[in-house]
């Protein structure tokens, strides 16, 4: 393949797309692991919202209940 | 599924949970086959030679950095008018993905100037008016990290957000309204593009490769801050619960 006299500019316009593209996606991934780490971790303390812990939990009073 | 029905976020995160696997794989096939087809199918423009491949990236991000807006603007009604319980996470889920796309535009707009019209940039209307929507989406962050209560952020941000609006018709139109260096749409005009069907194709799978890309990342980084809003809940009962007690 060849990217004619101005392959650095074409590689360099696809090198940055592909460093902010990644950069996004593993900032919204490790953002997703960082909340259902903390909502799990919240969860396992006993605290859990209100519509959460109805369900399981019928008739039952919940430990601590969310607005 | 309606808008009313998606409004119960645990019904919203079952269906991000069941549509993400999906949208992956589309965004990922997409991507390579408009990848093929750019390095290994497109032939060389006959005035811009193999440059023309920056288009490929340029020309989607351009039009994903504006949808971004767009979406923020219906969000932004949706949190004013109709007060959809969604619409705000999906305003401030959109901001940092929107920014992203309009500063690879900048830069592959920049890296393909260069070569093709001698400058990195010119302060020419379009040019300017993306980088205004560059800061408008840094200014909109700042706004909500700026204002702790989510519902107060979401309103100031959605007036922000309308208010900014204005400047999506001023880059359409920059290139007819003003004498730019900017070359005037070559593809969503009246009359059809005037791009060749060899180097169309692959610009418009490029395209829409981006633009799953970019729902796939809208609906995860919704999901997140769904969770997100649920922990600050769950943070706040637990500051209350010795209170109570």
């Amino acid at each position: 393949m060849n990217l004619g006299q101005h392959a650095g500019f074409i590689v360099a316009a696809y090198g940055v797309a592909v460093i902010v593209v990644t950069a996004l996606i593993g900032w919204i991934a490790a953002d997703y692991r960082r909340q259902t780490r903390t909502l799990r971790r919240l969860e396992a303390s006993g605290i859990t919202r209100r519509s959460a812990a109805i369900a399981p939990a019928a008739g039952t009073a919940p430990s601590r209940a969310a607005p | 599924m309606t808008l009313t029905e998606l409004a119960n976020p645990t019904r919203f995160l079952a269906l991000v949970a069941r549509l993400m696997p999906w949208l992956t794989a589309a965004t990922a096939l997409l991507l390579i086959a408009g990848l093929y087809q750019t390095f290994a199918v497109a032939p060389d423009d006959y005035q811009q030679g193999a440059t023309v491949k920056i288009m490929f990236l340029h020309v989607p991000f351009a039009w994903l950095a504006m949808f971004g807006w767009a979406i923020m603007s219906i969000s932004a009604l949706g949190t004013l008018v109709w007060r959809h319980p969604l619409a705000d996470v999906s305003a401030k889920a959109a901001a940092p993905i929107g920014a992203a796309f309009t500063f690879l535009c900048l830069v592959t707009g920049a890296l393909w100037g260069r070569p093709m019209w001698g400058t990195y940039w010119e302060w020419d209307a379009r040019l300017t008016s993306v980088l205004i929507l560059f800061l408008m989406y840094l200014g909109v962050m700042a706004l909500w990290r700026a204002v702790e209560d989510p519902s107060r952020a979401a309103r100031a941000a959605a007036v922000f957000t309308l208010v900014g609006a204005i400047n999506l018709p001023i880059i359409k139109f920059s290139v007819d309204w003003w004498n730019t260096l900017h070359q005037p749409a070559s593809v969503l005009r009246l009359g059809g593009p005037t791009i060749h069907m060899s180097i169309l194709a692959p610009l418009m799978v490029m395209a829409l490769a981006f633009s799953l890309m970019f729902v796939t990342l809208h609906l995860a980084a919704m999901r997140n801050e769904i969770l997100r809003r649920r922990i600050r809940t769950l943070h706040l009962m637990q500051a209350a619960a010795p209170r109570a007690g």
